[in-house]
């Protein structure tokens, strides 16, 4: 099937997941067009992480279909590295390679992944640095770095395989409250680029911000979704009106 | 240097201590002779032992029951079988179902000598215990940092060389310390078979000058002094491959 950008860059199609009995999505559907900010917010243990996982074949799933750009990947003979090459991932506990320097952390992935000369590499790893405003911290480890810093290098680390959609799952969820803005603000930049982005995150007046469309889902299904205006203000599933009420 | 060796020919002539691998060119050269014999061994064995560890915990993970299966019974017969007993399987069994080859003087003698079965059992038996400490080192790397990688297009393979491994390696350097210190003792063992290396050497010493003690308390100095190199080799790796804010 020929992709082009007109058609959505992300389409889920009714797709099933579980773990053994545990059904963890009962039938989910959404289109992400190119450039859209899409925000999936819901209860903790909703499905959300699974769903984002799914989009990059960190999961499998039983039913249902996920197309990237066209490419299925609910198929057995998916080439892996083709999908992951498109969709870049960004993870709550940072998940860095705490043995390589952050400037190792951004340049490993297009060495090593897409055989690029580390020259060129290095020239690009140090211009994300510093576009995720970690000028100084090249050479920094890990271990060195505050969580919100150590959540920018993963950004540019993700970046440097210049994916066309990015996947965030809940990647201020574990940061201090001091450098969750740092953070949400490096998103911000890329959103008002025109990347592709879905998050998953629980930072509302980000969301209502940002987001082109928002998906509210409770226990493996998209209970209601819509612009960020419907969304908050004009939420007529009762879940939805709960939620909303314990976390604004 | 010669009236240095002189000396001990006074010292054996005056107290009755003697030394003859200092002052007695011949047994000097034999005892040499064996303590390069000894590093040989042991800096073979070493290198092996330690592929054969790397790549037996990469099998163990294997996809492939068989494989997993077929290393798992490599390492409880060399983990709970004598190094000793295994080494005349290697030499007598192994050895004996080889094809000989002719020495060029007329006569046949076998392909492997007494030092390549020594090497070769005792990588085998030390590698037995590398793989257990490699894969708990392995296992010591947490899934979400392999799977940062995954998502970032790295192969099995890739993450395993570039991410789980030096990881690993950290944190079992005082585990392979050890083993590796044993394996060192261990090389005695090849005595056994003939291969001339310093215990073999200083047994021949003490045999045509009946200076036992002499020797005994020699050889316990020379290994202890061996040991140490690699512990302190081993101490000063360790350091130099900590990485700031990363471990204990
Ligand atoms: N690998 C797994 N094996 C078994 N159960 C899992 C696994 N991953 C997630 N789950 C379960 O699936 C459910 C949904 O999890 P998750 O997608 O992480 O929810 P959310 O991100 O919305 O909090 C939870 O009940 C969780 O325990
Ligand atoms: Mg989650």
């Amino acid at each position: 099937m020929n992709w082009d950008d007109s058609m959505p860059m992300v389409s889920i199609k009714d797709v099933h997941k579980a773990f053994g009995d545990l059904e963890v999505l009962k039938g989910v559907s959404m289109d992400i067009k190119k450039g859209e900010v899409v925000c999936i917010i819901g209860p903790s243990g909703s499905g959300k992480s699974t769903l984002i996982r799914c989009i990059n074949a960190l999961n499998d799933i039983q039913q249902g279909s996920i197309l990237v750009e066209g490419q299925e990947v609910n198929d057995p003979n998916l080439d892996k590295l083709e999908l992951r090459k498109k969709v870049g991932m960004v993870f709550q506990q940072y998940n860095l390679f705490p043995h390589k320097t952050a400037l190792e952390n951004v340049m490993m992935a297009p060495i090593r992944v897409l055989k690029q000369s580390k020259a060129e590499v290095e020239k690009t790893a140090r211009a994300l640095i510093k576009k995720v405003r970690l000028e100084g911290k090249e050479d920094s480890y890990p271990g060195e770095l505050s969580g919100g810093q150590q959540q920018r290098v993963a950004i540019a680390r993700s970046l440097a395989m210049n994916p066309d959609v990015m996947l965030f799952d809940e990647v201020t969820a574990a940061l201090d409250p001091e450098t969750v803005n740092e953070v949400l603000q490096t998103i911000k930049d890329l959103a008002e680029e025109g990347m592709t982005c879905i998050l998953v995150t629980h930072e509302m007046n980000f969301a209502r911000e940002v987001a082109d469309h928002i998906y509210f889902t409770d226990r493996g299904v998209i209970v209601e979704h819509g612009s960020p205006t419907n969304f908050f203000d004009e939420a007529k599933d009762p879940r939805t009106k709960e939620f909303l009420s314990q976390i604004l | 240097m010669e009236s240095f060796f002189e000396w001990f020919k006074l010292l054996y002539d005056n107290t009755g201590i003697n030394l003859p691998f200092l002052y007695d060119s011949y047994d000097r050269d034999r005892m040499w002779n064996g303590f390069l014999m000894t590093i040989k061994l042991s800096v073979v064995a070493l290198f092996f032992s330690i592929i054969i560890g790397i790549i037996g915990a990469w099998l163990q993970n294997s996809p492939l029951k068989w494989t997993r299966r077929i290393v798992n019974g490599y390492i409880q017969i060399f983990r709970n079988t004598p190094p000793l007993v295994q080494l005349y399987f290697f030499y007598f069994a192994i050895g004996a179902l080889l094809p000989k080859v002719s020495n060029g003087y007329g006569g046949e003698v076998p392909i492997l000598g007494g030092f390549a079965w020594a090497a070769i059992s005792l990588s085998f038996f030390a590698g037995a215990f590398n793989v257990e400490i490699f894969r708990s080192g392995m296992e010591a790397v947490p899934k979400s940092t392999t799977e940062a990688a995954e998502a970032l297009g790295f192969s099995r393979l890739q993450i395993y060389k570039d991410i789980t491994l030096p990881l690993a390696f950290r944190v079992v350097l005082p585990a392979l310390n050890n083993n590796l210190v044993n394996l060192v003792k261990t090389t005695t063992l090849a005595y056994a078979i003939a291969v001339p290396e310093m215990l073999y050497e200083s047994n021949q010493i003490w045999s045509d000058n009946v200076n036992v003690t002499e020797m005994m308390i020699f050889l316990l100095l020379a290994y202890f002094f061996l040991v140490g190199i690699l512990v302190w080799g081993m101490n000063r790796w360790e350091r130099s491959l900590k990485i700031p804010g990363f471990g204990t």
